[in-house]
């Protein structure tokens, strides 16, 4: 019911930003919508309200996941356009794998995402049993875990831990 | 070989731009005085060249995955080419063409990705 | 002095724009364009429309439908790539020759 809810807020508040400046036809239209999409759509929204209401996982999600996440795209880029544009292209590829400790679902999400978009690599799957990533990595450096996890997983896996996980319980 | 066919290639793309972005040709979109009409002509330009760069690889693409993922890129490019356009005509509305196509586009993606895999679609 | 700003933007962002698709062009295998293109054109994008943001002059109707998009954008972005290699990979698509290591395939064989 929670999750109902909080579907119905966003669904609202989406509604209202995309027909801005909102009046009242506009609101009783989107009442009903967001109505209709809480009720087909809802139970599958949030599994766990509390960690959204959590301040310091969320502070800890505006001010430091958020800045470091757009610093590594930035580089991603850069590197993705240097080895575009250089005449003999020195790719080197590979899939390999890396090592999680991240349970839940959002936070697999967030690091499967966190890792497309940063530098050199792409999630091909995810193994969620084993906590198994496989990555393709446009420049290998190395197949065992411990380089993976240092080149790779060490940018994000430690505080997406802290911001989705820490006090699972399952 | 591979390098006199980067120095061509290079020398063909900086012609292209140079070209849209120096010369003061006329717009084929737009009438000319309008604000930022000129700025978003040669921005349109631009977008087409890239477009035709992803066409070169819908058309050669050896396997389907190719021709899958030139698509969902060409899907993302046009929404930038509905974000520049509704900032030339000052309506909101060519953006809320942009989202509903990149929406579109990224079901469609999901789609044949699953069918890539070999599953059907209730599966 | 905006306006110049929002130009500089989307300017940045159509220099990544061409670089991706030539990346698409270039490269050698589909996990490879798939990186490049994902990568280098999702930020293109989101420049242009941060541009967009600040041409249309802050919150205007314009302005919040692009912050909108950008959201959308890098959210749903990756998950497609994901999706693609990964059909890719179980349609059997090799990866390039001169590929190093493919973690993946030997584990699959395992499984199998």
């Amino acid at each position: 019911m929670k999750s109902r809810i909080m579907m119905f807020v966003f669904a609202f508040a989406v509604w209202c930003i995309l027909c801005w400046v909102p009046d009242t036809q506009h609101l009783i239209a989107g009442a009903a919508v967001a109505l209709i999409v809480a009720a087909i759509m809802g139970s599958m929204f949030v599994t766990r309200p509390h960690m959204l209401f959590n301040p310091i996982r969320v502070f800890y999600f505006l001010f430091w996941y958020i800045p470091i996440f757009i610093w590594e795209l930035l580089k991603a880029n850069f590197d993705v356009a240097y080895r575009v544009i250089h005449p003999s292209m020195p790719i080197n590829p590979g899939i390999v794998r890396l090592k999680t400790e991240l349970k839940s679902d959002t936070g697999l999400t967030f690091l499967a995402n966190s890792i497309t978009l940063t530098p050199g690599t792409l999630t091909v799957d995810i193994n969620k049993e084993d906590g198994i990533l496989y990555i393709h990595w446009i420049n290998v450096v190395g197949s065992d875990p411990d380089t993976t996890f240092r080149e790779i997983g060490s940018r994000f896996e430690p505080m997406l831990k802290k911001i989705f996980e820490e006090d699972v319980v399952k | 070989m591979k390098l006199v066919r980067w120095i061509f290639g290079t020398i063909v793309l900086l012609a292209i731009i140079i070209l849209v972005i120096v010369l003061p040709f006329k717009s084929m979109f737009f009438a000319q005085d309008a604000g930022h009409i000129g700025f978003v002509g040669r921005v349109v330009y631009i977008l087409i060249l890239s477009s035709v760069l992803i066409l070169f690889r819908v058309l050669k693409g050896p396997t389907a995955a190719d021709r899958i993922v030139a698509i969902d890129i060409f899907g993302i490019l046009i929404v930038g080419l509905c974000a520049v356009l509704s900032i030339a005509t000052g309506r909101s509305w060519y953006i809320d063409i942009g989202i509903a196509w990149g929406l579109q586009s990224f079901i469609g993606t999901l789609a044949l990705a699953k069918y890539l895999e070999g599953r059907s679609f209730d599966d | 002095m905006i306006d110049i700003i929002g130009m500089v933007f989307i300017g940045t962002g159509l220099a990544f724009d061409v670089l991706g698709c030539l990346g698409l062009v270039r490269l050698p295998d589909v996990y490879n364009r798939l990186q490049a293109a994902t990568k280098c054109v999702t930020l293109g994008t989101c420049s242009i429309l941060f541009g967009t943001f600040l041409m249309a002059g802050g919150f205007t109707p314009t302005g919040f439908k692009a912050l909108i998009a950008i959201v959308f954008l890098v959210l749903a972005s990756p998950v497609a790539a994901h999706a693609i290699s990964r059909g890719a990979h179980r349609a059997g698509i090799k990866l390039w020759d001169k590929s190093i290591v493919d973690s993946y395939a030997e584990d699959k064989e395992g499984e199998a």
